[in-house]
């Protein structure tokens, strides 16, 4: 199934990622070609196949719901581009 | 005499045990051969004060008997792994400067071994490629002819260009369709990629979460088995590690191989397979036949599609583990008015070309309407690749192929620049290992008419590193692979 113009834009905002006018087209020839490329799969038969989503065998496993680490707002607001108060500041999202 | 930065890990450690040289003179050594090669482009950060400090550590320790199992060993660590107060960015912008507050589970284990940092290693951006050309530091040089500017190999191109040129005793990579092996191979290095679950992926930044697993980069077998010894095991804080007793992998070298069964996989060898490496793969199943092993020919049949299952998951979980890198908690952030354009400008201009393509693909293929055609249908033949080598492991004991389809090409190369499939191609022999959660080790088995390296592959049962690693020391001493001076 090819892909047009308008679904490589609708992508490109669902990943928070920006294409520049006059890479659209670009963006959309390589989309398809690896589309199509990935297309081959079609023709095996998977009918009663289980999808496999983990090759570990284990049930994960659940530890106890106590905090291990906590206290530590300063480590975690360490790397943060922008800080203020103890918080991460965002850009304005309400108008 | 060999210079210090030329022996294996093992005989480095023999040679601090025996006092004839200290930790301090080993690493000072290092640091003058990175300092001399620094066109190779392998180190992204060199931290020599901390190398420093830990290798007095380390003398003090070999003063009293008290040495650790890799005390005093300099190491290299691919920039992937988060490394406590050492930044640590996946080579990508989008991480900037950020210096982690906390301590991968794998580098933990190796520095608490007494390993010592000389610094952060270069790779393909949040390890997405097999040529590290997608690094936003630049390529790899590979050290094998130097002057022709041939790749590395990738993901982990700057850990395997580091140990082949004697930079580094050995480095830590990660593995997720094939960026131990195949970089492993084009600088004629031993590489292994344990099981699924083998080694805490906790600190690591993820790629694809299902199939990443951390390994060892190292000069011969040996050195991989004693780094694999350390950097295995349990770990609480990666659900998917698996509480499963380490075996000392040293131990099964230099056993005996009669008896063991050696799946020869017809798939791997298909029209068109270069030569050279089809005739070093025979010559593989020749030396393990000598040695008493009992070659079995089996079947792969859905390894055809591996490469396609591959590109549709691992781009899938990229895609998810992606979505952290927003502007606002580490790394880069661009301005924007609004907090999606704070989002977009962030991520447009922090992630690279490949990067990008993989988190479109993985959103397209996640996303309403085509999950099923796509990312559902990937996960079933997942299973019938994973169901192949099940089925082949009733047969055989250990599958030997080659690594990679060709050596190292160059940098640049036109026709992977042209068409991201034809780079993806690379990968062909490595990525069903991962998608079966398997263990691999990649070792070199000689040079190409033209002098550049060759890898052979050894695949194991899960958990049966050992096997691995006993079929792998036989062909090791066999090959008599000359490494680099």
């Amino acid at each position: 199934m090819a892909i047009d113009k308008q679904t490589v834009n609708r992508i490109a905002f669902l990943s928070r990622l920006k294409i520049d006018e006059d890479k659209t087209e670009d963006t959309q020839d390589e989309f398809n070609k690896i589309l199509n490329w990935v297309e081959q799969l079609a023709e095996v038969n998977t009918d009663n196949v289980e999808p496999l989503s983990s090759v570990n065998d284990n049930p994960l496993v659940c530890r106890e719901d106590k905090v291990v680490e906590g206290e530590q707002a300063d480590k975690i607001l360490a790397n943060a581009p922008v800080e203020e108060y103890g918080y991460f500041v965002v850009p304005k999202v309400v108008e | 005499m060999v210079k210090l930065t030329q022996m294996t890990v093992h005989e480095t450690l023999d040679g601090l045990k025996n006092k004839q040289f200290s930790a301090v003179e080993l690493t000072n050594e290092y640091i003058k051969e990175i300092d001399n090669k620094k066109e190779l482009n392998a180190y992204v950060l060199e931290t020599p004060e901390i190398a420093l400090n830990q290798a007095k550590k380390a003398d003090s320790r070999y003063a009293v008997d008290a040495a650790r199992a890799l005390e005093g060993i300099p190491m290299g660590i691919k920039d992937l792994f988060c490394t406590k107060g050492i930044r640590s960015t996946a080579c990508s912008h989008i991480l900037d400067g950020f210096v982690p507050e906390y301590e991968s589970t794998v580098t933990e284990k190796l520095f608490a071994a007494g390993a010592v940092c000389l610094g952060k290693l270069n790779m393909d951006e949040f390890a997405m490629g097999g040529s590290n050309e997608t690094s936003y530091y630049g390529p790899v040089v590979n050290p094998w002819q130097q002057d022709k500017h041939l790749v590395a190999g990738g993901s982990s191109g700057g850990s395997a260009a580091a140990v082949a040129a004697n930079i580094c005793a050995a480095a830590t990579g990660t593995d997720t369709g094939g960026s131990i092996r195949q970089p492993s191979a084009f600088c004629g290095v031993t590489g292994i990629k344990p099981t699924y679950g083998r080694c805490s992926r906790y600190g690591i930044m993820a790629f694809a979460s299902s199939l990443d697993q951390a390994g060892p980069i190292a000069k011969d077998v040996k050195d991989c088995a004693l780094l694999l010894n350390v950097m295995s095991g349990y770990d609480e804080k990666d659900s998917t590690s698996v509480n499963l007793a380490v075996p000392d992998f040293t131990k099964v070298l230099g056993q005996s191989v009669k008896g063991l069964r050696v799946g020869i996989p017809a798939e791997y060898r298909p029209e068109g397979l270069n030569e050279e490496i089809s005739a070093y793969w025979d010559k593989g199943i020749e030396m393990l036949k000598n040695a008493g092993a009992e070659i079995v020919n089996i079947s792969l049949p859905h390894t055809k599609y591996a490469l396609a299952t591959y590109y549709i998951i691992a781009p899938a979980e990229a895609s998810s583990n992606l979505a952290r890198y927003d502007g606002l908690r580490y790394g880069l952030r661009i301005p924007g008015e609004h907090l999606d354009d704070m989002y977009i400008n962030t991520r447009t201009e922090g992630f690279g070309r490949e990067v990008k393509r993989r988190i479109m693909i993985g959103t397209y293929v996640l996303s309403a309407g085509y999950y099923d055609a796509y990312y559902l249908k990937a996960q079933k033949v997942r299973r019938l690749i994973r169901d192949d080598f099940m089925k082949a492991f009733e047969k055989c004991d250990v599958i030997l192929t080659p690594t990679s389809p060709t050596a190292a090409f160059p940098i640049g190369d036109k026709s992977m620049q042209e068409n991201p499939i034809n780079m993806w191609l690379n990968d062909v022999f490595t990525v069903s290992v991962n998608l079966a959660g398997l263990p691999a080790l990649s070792l070199p088995i000689g040079l190409s008419s033209e002098g550049l390296p060759l890898g052979l592959q050894l695949i194991g049962k899960a958990f049966d590193e050992e096997t691995v690693f006993k079929a792998a020391s036989v062909i090791e001493t066999e090959a008599k692979f000359e490494r680099l001076k």
